[in-house]
């Protein structure tokens, strides 16, 4: 390469390719991106904006950084199946035989089945119908939708409903970090989009569901190590203010233990910074199901039969070719 | 640009009129000189306050209370201010510098427009140290490696351009019409860096595209940066300054040829973390660009051993070239790294870990830093005419940084592992896997400390020089006006 114009024609090509790829086609892909619906009876728009304080907490958020030690995606390695009764039949000794010899065939590994402690628990006297109680609940695990599937014909010969979950596993999902991997859907009215790329503290994609309470927020900003113990959080005390307190206590007063109490008529407030960010991470939700990511919303112990009813539905929906998972 | 087939006919069929010989290296070095102290005084200052921001928010994993009080400087402002600092405060204003000495002297021409090439400095400090405030205030832009504001953003992209227009002039007024290897690196990045950061800042922040695809640009612009920019100007320095100072030749053009195209080809297809949320076709293209990129860390690592004569003890011979060494071998080391990140097994243990910290830290530090600063000491005295105050202070500054990156890299390399095999186990409760990271991440700080030593010991070497040059320059000023005197009112 002798000569200028060369040079440039090669820098040229090579990034306007790189650029085609990775700014172009993701804009036609998932730049227009709409909501969607999610899946299930009770199918709702996804996502919504977000409210008005939460969008305000987004920015607090940003401004921040907290970012650079929590990640808001949740990882998933992959699907299974869970078998479930939704109702046990009218033949109560057919079900539990059927649930038995599914149990029979797990254990001989002629079916790609694991039992759930709901069946473990009970297997020393099978005979029970405690066993039936509390439905609807999954008994079995399957990695194998071909499998899951002869197990739930299998009970739904019995009279008994039986339904398949799909469930979303992984080691992120296991802690309780998230319901289902997280897609691109979920950051459509996010600006900054903040995925993060650290877990100096934990991922906060499901923050909202796991600790939706703000007020357990912002003792936690205020105080780290009140809320959870050995936190390596740095405490964000310039989101409150000390202030005197005038007629009476403010209601928003933070509840603090001695040590950390200010000195008497004094109060700590949250400013509206603490309060937004505070709504922000408990509108923090990854646990939507959706045609992407499909899971099956469910109570797994007993539950109240309208909570039960979104989940039976989800389920036939979902169910017969149990389709094909995240990856 | 006229194309001309023989580099020895060149100079005369060429520019005709405007063509003259080739200028002298003192010609070209008097004509960077200024724009040049300007680019390398600020970095060196940048490099300082940088490292003190970085020492800041290391020291809050210490102490989590430790200045947490202010607003301006909680961690999640301070690290963003130090890593930008370091990126726009003296890698890319720094690699500027010696892109422009490096294109006048390989094209044996005079820097054009040296007061205009200032002015685009001076503009760039400016935007940078507004960016800086501007994260500091809370107004950050949220993108990792593209914190800085618009406002500032767009007062950096001005100087970049008023820098690079005049580097382009002298690139094309070259008397020199055969290009060395380093030439084509450098004048794709001269063009490299508009693009992906007018693209970045457009999209981002002007005119915002939407949700996960803001993610995806930002990934695209700081690799592009990273790994192609880094790598476009590093290895230009690299090609340059290990055969001249070894005084042999470049073992071969066309691995260097090779070398370009895959650096430019499968280096700006990386980026796409192979977690991220978005259609699995980007982190996949990502990790295969990622894999091929195996073949440029071969053919540099190749060229380099080759071009040494199998003797690496020669890069003991000259100040310069420790540095440039080191910047090689972690350039290799970074690009194995990197290239094993390809694998999902390898992705999945380190990621959201201080492995990918520990990573960019040794590209960015590692490598191009490195470089940058052997190059920086072998240009600064040519610019100036005389050697460094202290020599002792160079050799130190080299053990001081060498043993910083190593102290800074491999805790959290290693902690950055644990923390990843941990995260794969959901029975291990996550303040555990917190805790586990704490004595690394409490053994990096002096990494830390000795990165910010040695940067002190370059500032106060590289002010030296030039404030002695200047002082002569001044008083001989003086001399001469207060000589000139004499034979006037003796005539008179």
């Amino acid at each position: 390469m002798k000569y200028g114009p060369l040079v440039f024609l090669a820098a040229f090509f090579a990034l306007a390719s790189s650029w085609c790829g990775f700014v172009l086609t993701p804009q036609l892909q998932i730049g227009r991106l709409q909501q969607t619906n999610t899946l299930g009876g009770a199918a709702a728009t996804y996502p919504v904006a977000w409210p008005g304080l939460a969008r305000q907490g987004m920015e607090v958020y940003r401004a921040n950084g907290c970012v650079y030690c929590h990640s808001q995606q949740v990882g998933q390695t992959g699907t299974v199946v869970d078998i479930a009764l939704a109702d046990a039949g009218t033949n109560l000794t057919a079900t539990v035989a059927a649930l038995l010899s599914l149990a029979d065939a797990a254990t001989n590994q002629s079916a790609d089945l694991t039992p759930l402690p709901a069946l473990e628990l009970d297997k020393s006297n099978p005979t029970d119908t405690n066993l039936l109680s509390g439905l609807p609940k999954a008994f079995f695990r399957s990695p194998s939708p071909q499998d899951a599937n002869a197990a739930l014909q299998a009970l739904n010969a019995t009279s008994a409903k039986a339904q398949l979950w799909i469930v979303p596993v992984g080691p992120d999902i296991a802690r309780g970090w998230g319901k289902r991997r997280s897609v691109a859907e979920d950051f459509l009215f996010d600006s900054p989009a903040l995925p993060g790329s650290q877990r100096v503290g934990p991922d906060l994609a499901d923050v909202g569901t796991r600790l939706p309470n703000p007020n357990w927020h912002l003792l936690h900003l205020y105080a780290p190590r009140l809320q959870v113990k050995g936190s390596i959080m740095p405490p964000y005390r310039f989101l409150f203010e000390q202030r005197k307190i005038e007629h009476r206590p403010s209601p928003d007063a933070l509840v603090l233990p001695a040590d950390l109490a200010p000195p008497s008529g004094y109060e700590v407030v949250p400013t509206p910074a603490a309060k937004a960010l505070a709504a922000y991470l408990i509108s923090l939700h990854a646990d939507a199901p959706l045609f992407v990511a499909p899971l099956t919303v469910a109570t797994t112990h007993a539950a109240p039969a309208t909570n039960a009813a979104p989940a039976s539905e989800a389920a036939t929906t979902n169910a017969p070719p149990a389709p094909a998972p995240a990856r | 640009m006229s194309v001309i087939s023989s580099p020895s006919q060149a100079s005369p069929a060429d520019a005709g009129a405007e063509l003259c010989p080739p200028d002298s290296p003192a010609l070209i070095d008097a004509s960077c000189r200024l724009p040049l102290v300007v680019l390398f005084l600020a970095a060196a200052v940048w490099l300082v306050i940088g490292s003190a921001f970085a020492l800041m928010a290391s020291l809050k994993f210490h102490a989590p209370g430790f200045l947490a009080d202010s607003a301006w400087l909680t961690y999640g402002r301070v690290h963003p201010a130090g890593l930008n600092s370091m990126l726009y405060g003296f890698c890319i204003p720094a690699g500027l510098g010696v892109a422009l000495w490096l294109l006048a002297r390989l094209g044996h021409a005079r820097l054009a427009r040296p007061g205009l090439v200032t002015l685009g400095a001076v503009c760039w400090n400016l935007g940078v140290a507004l960016g800086i405030s501007g994260i500091l205030a809370g107004r950050s832009t949220g993108f990792e490696d593209l914190e800085m504001p618009a406002y500032a953003a767009r007062v950096v992209f001005l100087g970049y351009l008023m820098i690079v227009l005049w580097a382009v002039l002298t690139f094309q007024q070259r008397r020199e019409r055969q290009l060395f290897v380093s030439q084509w690196f450098l004048f794709a990045a001269l063009f490299w860096f508009p693009w992906i950061n007018s693209t970045a800042n457009l999209l981002l922040l002007t005119f915002q595209v939407r949700g996960i695809a803001q993610a995806v640009v930002a990934w695209w612009y700081s690799d592009n940066l990273l790994v192609v920019w880094f790598g476009l100007v590093g290895l230009a320095a690299v090609f340059y300054f290990v055969p001249k100072l070894t005084g042999r030749e470049l073992h071969s053009r066309y691995l260097a040829l090779l070398t370009f195209w895959m650096l430019i080809l499968f280096g700006s297809w990386g980026g796409i973390p192979r977690s991220a949320p978005v259609p699995a076709w980007m982190p996949i293209s990502s990790a295969i660009a990622t894999g091929l990129g195996l073949i440029t860390i071969i053919a540099v690592g190749l060229n380099v051993y080759q071009t040494l004569g199998g003797q690496c003890s020669k890069l003991w011979s000259h100040p310069s070239l420790r540095f440039i060494g080191f910047g090689v071998v972690a350039f290799v080391v970074v690009g194995l790294i990197r290239a094993a990140g390809a694998l999902s097994e390898v992705s999945h243990a380190t990621q959201f870990t201080w492995f990918t910290v520990a990573r960019g830290m040794l590209n960015s530090y590692g490598f191009f830093t490195m470089v940058i600063l052997g190059a920086i000491y072998y240009i600064a005295p040519q610019l100036m005419g005389a050697e460094f105050p202290s020599a002792k202070l160079v050799t130190a500054h080299f053990w001081t940084a060498a043993a910083g990156i190593l102290l800074f890299v491999v805790p959290l390399a290693v902690s950055g592992v644990v923390q990843g095999l941990k995260l794969q186990q959901p029975s291990i409760p996550f303040a555990d896997i917190a805790h586990g990271t704490l004595p690394f991440l409490r053994a990096s700080t002096t990494g830390d400390l000795l990165i910010a030593l040695g940067h002190l010991m370059f500032l106060a070497n590289l002010a030296g020089l030039v404030i002695r040059f200047y002082r002569a320059r001044v008083a001989s000023a003086w001399a001469s006006a207060t000589a000139q005197i004499k034979p006037v009112e003796a005539r008179a």
